[in-house]
């Protein structure tokens, strides 16, 4: 077998038992760094192997037979700690004994830990995507908008801290078990958020985060199939990413809203996915965060049928997810759906609502309302808002969107000092 | 609270007659100077002329060597710089991200030395 085949082979197991092998190594170690670091000896020990031997019958036993040795070698050379000793001793039967073996499936266990509380919730899915997904920490980093020598200085700490404070790789008990999930939803939802918002910023990896989001929820839906908020998450994820091509202008490459998009653009297949997985989620009973959110896209989604969206129903969703996650998008999507509905100016009563540290920083806030100032005739509040978005705005695409949505919402002022009409009026018939 | 500098990288671009009122990005980078105003975290900053006005100069064994241009000759040149003051590098690398160089040239930011 040549070099480069057994390299494959490797970067392959690699590519689909990262997760699972660190989850199966650090289990009873509790050490996540040391875990990768074995695994990541051994996979390179496994290409100068392979390449002599040829890839053996059960290559991920291979790995962990071999990273345990290497673990257990660090520990001996580590003039071990009298514990040290003891964890040697029992990695050593521990390889003994089990030289062929069916390994367990611990990603659940993985995920826990990376999203246990005692850990900054901020940390949550760097962790996930670096322990179960093995994406380095450099393109964490860059998603994270943190520089990577500090990423990876955090997510050292944290695995530290893991190690430190004890935290047990087990799972909670039902009781709990709801509650910890609900951390791990929220870290692969962060993964997809970014993963979206990187759509204009850096297409290739907002491609890649989002494949890792819906990796890791389909991998949650395997490990805990009765969950109905990982059903709902995947949804969520397979209605959003479904738009894709439809976001941007093909012969402009602009930005394009998603009332806009021409529905033909959009993946039938992905649309049929997020739709079954919605059903599983009602099936078994979903009145989460995510349950609400998949029913909200899965509304907009029906446009491509109906041919108009139902606000009224947006409007309904929103309140219930408002319920149970009042976040600012939540806050900012209900007071859109308000105004769509013909209630700008209780659109706009509820922006003022929100408090300002929330919202003075937070670009969708101000592209909304802007929108719902124009909508509602104070052209001149709308170019402020207007400005306050461009300002905040990442991505040059939207940028040039919202910089084209300025002016258009002067150009409809200055036509109407000429004529005299209704600015609301003229506003309307554009929108 | 810590002060930082953020260089802007742009491309020089080709705009009618190159006047800085006639640069189509113009008014993207007025909403981002006013951002930073507005949230109470800009120090101070300012934009320069194209790279093709500036003289380098340099003085080795007691010559002076002068050319027309910038002292690197990169694809994307230095266009200005805002000194801001935020808690910490994270915070300046969220500004950093919506300065319109970020998507179009680059830009660089580097902690200021505090005595």
């Amino acid at each position: 077998m040549s070099h480069e085949a057994a390299s494959k082979a490797a970067e392959r197991i690699a590519r689909l038992s990262y997760g699972k092998l660190v989850a199966m190594l650090a289990v009873r170690s509790r050490d996540i760094a040391g875990a990768e670091d074995a695994l990541g000896e051994a996979l390179l020990r496994a290409i100068t192997d392979w390449s002599r031997f040829g890839v053996p019958a059960n290559p991920e036993a291979w790995l962990v037979t071999v990273a345990r040795r290497i673990d257990a070698d660090r520990w001996r050379r580590a003039v071990a700690a009298a514990d040290g000793a003891a964890r040697w001793l029992l990695l050593e039967d521990e390889r003994l004994a089990t030289e062929d073996f069916e390994i367990p499936d611990d990603r659940l266990r993985l995920m826990l830990v990376c999203a246990h509380p005692a850990l900054d919730p901020h940390l949550h899915t760097p962790l996930m995507l670096q322990a179960v997904l093995g994406i380095d920490a450099r393109r964490i980093a860059s998603a994270f908008l943190v520089s990577p020598a500090t990423m990876g200085q955090r997510l050292s700490r944290a695995k530290a801290r893991i190690a430190e404070a004890g935290i047990r790789f087990e799972l909670p008990d039902r009781s709990d078990l709801p509650r910890r999930s609900d951390a791990v939803l929220a870290a692969i939802y962060a993964a997809y958020s970014l993963g979206w918002e990187l759509a204009f910023i850096d297409a290739a990896r907002s491609l890649d985060l989002v494949k890792e989001a819906i990796w890791l929820a389909r991998l949650l839906i395997e490990l805990e199939p009765g969950n109905s908020e990982a059903h709902a998450l995947l949804a969520l994820v397979m209605f959003a990413e479904a738009r894709r091509a439809a976001r941007r202008d093909p012969s402009t490459g602009g930005f394009v809203p998603l009332s806009e998009q021409d529905t033909s653009f959009w993946d039938l297949a992905m649309i049929a996915e997020a739709e079954h997985a919605l059903r599983v989620a009602g099936e078994l009973g979903t009145s989460g965060r995510f349950g609400f959110e998949a029913a909200i896209q899965a509304v907009h989604s029906a446009r491509r049928l109906t041919g108009t969206t139902n606000w009224i129903a947006i409007e309904h969703l929103y309140r219930g997810l408002l319920l149970v996650s009042p976040t600012i998008g939540a806050h900012i999507g209900h007071a859109v759906s308000l105004a769509e509905v013909g209630s700008a100016v209780s659109a706009l009563a509820h922006l003022d609502a929100l408090p300002e540290e929330l919202t003075s920083r937070h670009q969708p806030y101000w592209v909304a309302r802007a929108h719902l100032l124009a909508i509602a005739g104070d052209i001149g509040g709308a170019t402020q808002a207007y400005e306050k978005a461009i300002g905040l705005t990442e991505d040059v695409a939207s940028r040039r969107f919202l910089m084209a949505r300025k002016a258009q919402s002067e150009d409809l002022t200055s036509r109407n000092d000429q004529i005299s009409a209704h600015p609301i009026a003229v506003v309307r018939k554009s929108e | 609270m810590m002060q930082f500098a953020i260089f802007n990288y742009v491309q020089p671009r080709d705009f009618a007659d190159k006047r800085p009122e006639n640069d189509p990005d113009g008014p993207a980078w007025g909403a981002y100077t006013k951002a930073l105003i507005e949230a109470g975290v800009m120090v101070s900053g300012a934009a320069l002329k194209p790279s093709h006005t500036a003289t380098t100069l340099r003085i080795a064994d007691g010559r002076r060597d002068l050319h027309d241009g910038p002292y690197a000759e990169t694809k994307e040149q230095l266009g200005g710089f805002y000194i801001i003051d935020v808690p910490d590098v994270d915070a300046a690398l969220a500004w950093a991200a919506r300065n319109p160089a970020a998507s179009t040239g680059a830009v660089e930011v580097r902690p200021i030395m505090q005595g």
